[in-house]
């Protein structure tokens, strides 16, 4: 690692970036946060469980998880597709696309929001083709999982597409030479190859969706018990300045999001491991 | 271009310790694979590829989903916001709202990028430059912010410095006001784009080494003169990049930015609160217009990404 090599003294800045750093972390991020914590200790333990588990919470809980796991599977199959199609075959228009990938990350939630929402309504340019098939997308489960989808989208693509750049040809030519057909190929020896990064991808997306907002609020419609996700009931809490209740959603959702975040760091770090032993 | 790729693709995905980790593996393999002499794609032979029939099947089906995901929701915004002719789209730009909406967008943002921009770059220096106890902890809390929900962050700041909040009494007794007000949603934007620069720099400082500097430093030059004419012209497409989309983030920021602003018309009302209000109000023409305006922004801040991915490779 080319870290490791530099010895602290030869550079100098070290108390100036590190001590700016940290009080910026300090500032903007680590005391805001533990407001979080700290004000949820203010609640008994049964106010705190009652409101954060109430029948419409659990309802939200569920809706976001489930929709935001759906989103994650859906661009883990399609990135992985996109990553493919873009690193091995030429069509025309690629490099468009290629670049339009990360549009998701560029473009305000509010907007992809708004436009998804007119696309997708009843007499909408996609909609009103979906609806006489019976799939309804506006204001449903449904429509916050392609808002989800939309968000999402970039994550597995990027994560695989370096990956899938820099596979040696040789694993493939050896297993063709064995015999092997090309969906053997795939499944059997590209796939596991690609599998750590499209998993990293995946748990990226979901943790995108999962706190995503702007671009859910417009499809969805927002009924409660139905179509109603946790980071708008908290708005909706703190609307009614229902300071407990928005501060007990809050932290129990929170804590969900550092979970996956623990994942992801395990999940690389594992890939970090196994790669060093390769190397 | 694809190692432009991967270093952008760590960033903008973020895994904490997800470029570090995965740097050394690819780039190994990449290296074994170079020197055994990589054969060009084209030279692929029928039985290391797929037939006519199914690359253009899966060529299909990917551009298909892209379609009614991603182009189709794209080129709506811009037809919706000429909906009602030019003259409508010029008038809706043109409301005192959305042109007030317009500047408080362009000054949030004009404080949070910079101030982001050195703490990127001060964080890239402290993490890439030197060994410390905990440094991985140091990696992870700055990417914290990408796994807090916006909504989220923007009540941390309410419980903070609301007239309820912990600061609140002291707040109002100092006749300060943050939340409903600049400062709020400048707070609530430098939370959520904090990772973006630093995240952009970490791995490509990491790649790029120390000796430069390390050879600067024991010719005599000192540390800010390293710092100026080594470290940032090295780092500075990468920074650039990093700069462009922590602009599009701030200006685009809704769900934070949400919770503290209030929607006082005309006063805390950034574009995209606009373009809620407008689209609540039935007026879709406008709120397609303003829309249209942040989705120009996103679409300049892809085009500098695949600019600066060509200079790099």
């Amino acid at each position: 690692m080319a870290a490791g090599r530099s010895r602290r003294g030869v550079l100098p800045g070290f108390g100036l970036a590190m001590g700016f750093t940290l009080t910026y972390l300090s500032v903007i991020v680590l005391i805001p946060i533990s407001t979080l914590v700290w004000k949820s200790a203010h609640l008994t333990w049964a106010q705190f469980w009652s409101t954060a588990t109430g029948p419409r919470e659990l309802a939200a809980y569920r809706l976001s998880f489930g929709a935001a796991l759906a989103a994650a599977a859906v661009n883990f199959l399609f990135g992985l597709l996109l990553a493919w199609v873009l690193e091995r075959y030429a069509f025309p228009g690629k490099r468009l696309v290629d670049v339009m990938v990360d549009l998701p990350f560029a473009l305000p939630t509010a907007v992809a929001g708004i436009s998804l929402a007119s696309v997708y309504a009843k007499d909408g340019w996609l909609g009103r083709w979906l609806e006489p098939a019976g799939i309804h997308v506006a204001f449903t489960p449904l429509g916050v999982m392609v808002a989800l989808t939309f968000v999402g989208l970039p994550f597995v693509v990027r994560t695989v597409q370096p990956v899938l750049h820099d596979l040696s040809p040789e694993i493939e030519e050896a297993a063709a030479t064995l015999g092997a057909g090309r969906g053997q190929t795939f499944l059997r020896v590209l796939l596991p190859e690609l599998l750590p990064a499209a998993l990293t991808g995946f748990v990226l997306a979901l943790a995108r969706a999962l706190g995503e907002y702007g671009s859910v609020i417009f499809i969805a419609g927002n009924m409660p018990m139905r179509s109603e996700i946790t980071p708008l009931l908290i708005m909706i809490k703190l609307e009614e300045y229902d300071y407990p209740g928005a501060t007990a959603i809050a932290l129990v959702f929170l804590t969900a999001s550092f979970s996956l975040l623990l994942l992801i760091n395990v999940l690389s770090w594992r890939r970090g491991a196994a790669g060093a032993l390769s190397a | 271009m694809r190692g432009g790729g991967a270093v952008v693709a760590t960033v903008l995905a973020g895994p904490p310790g997800g470029g570090p980790a995965g740097a050394p593996g690819i780039g190994g393999r990449a290296g074994a694979a170079g020197s055994a002499g990589t054969p060009a794609p084209g030279a692929r032979s029928r039985h290391l590829g797929e037939s006519r029939a199914v690359r253009w099947l899966l060529i299909g089906v990917a551009l298909a989903f892209l379609v009614l995901v991603l182009f189709v929701p794209l080129l709506a915004v811009f037809v919706k916001a000429f909906a009602k002719g030019v003259t409508a789209f010029a008038a809706a730009v043109r409301d005192p709202d959305t042109l007030a909406a317009i500047r408080l967008t362009l000054l949030t943002a004009g404080i949070a990028v910079p101030v982001n921009v050195l703490f990127g770059l001060a964080a890239a220096w402290a993490v890439t430059h030197f060994r410390f106890a905990g440094k991985n902890l140091l990696i992870t809390l700055i990417d914290l912010p990408f796994s807090v929900s916006p909504v989220i962050s923007g009540v941390i700041f309410v419980l903070l410095c609301g007239a309820r909040g912990v600061l609140g009494p002291f707040l109002a007794a100092h006749d300060i006001k943050i939340i409903f007000a600049l400062p709020g949603l400048v707070l609530a934007t430098m939370f959520v784009t904090s990772p973006l620069v630093a995240r952009e720099l970490i791995p490509l400082m990491q790649a790029q080494g120390d000796e430069e500097e390390q050879a600067a430093i024991t010719l005599g030059a000192s540390g800010w003169r390293t710092f100026w004419h080594i470290s940032l012209p090295k780092v500075r497409w990468g920074l650039l990049y990093g700069v462009v989309l922590c602009n599009a983030r701030a200006m685009g920021e809704f769900g934070a930015v949400s919770v503290v602003s209030g929607h006082i018309r005309g006063v805390t009302t950034t574009m995209p609160l606009q373009v809620e209000i407008l689209y609540n109000d039935y007026q879709f023409a406008a709120a397609f217009a303003v829309s249209s305006l942040l989705a120009l922004l996103a679409l300049a801040t892809l085009v500098v990404k695949s600019r600066i991915e060509r200079q790099r490779s």
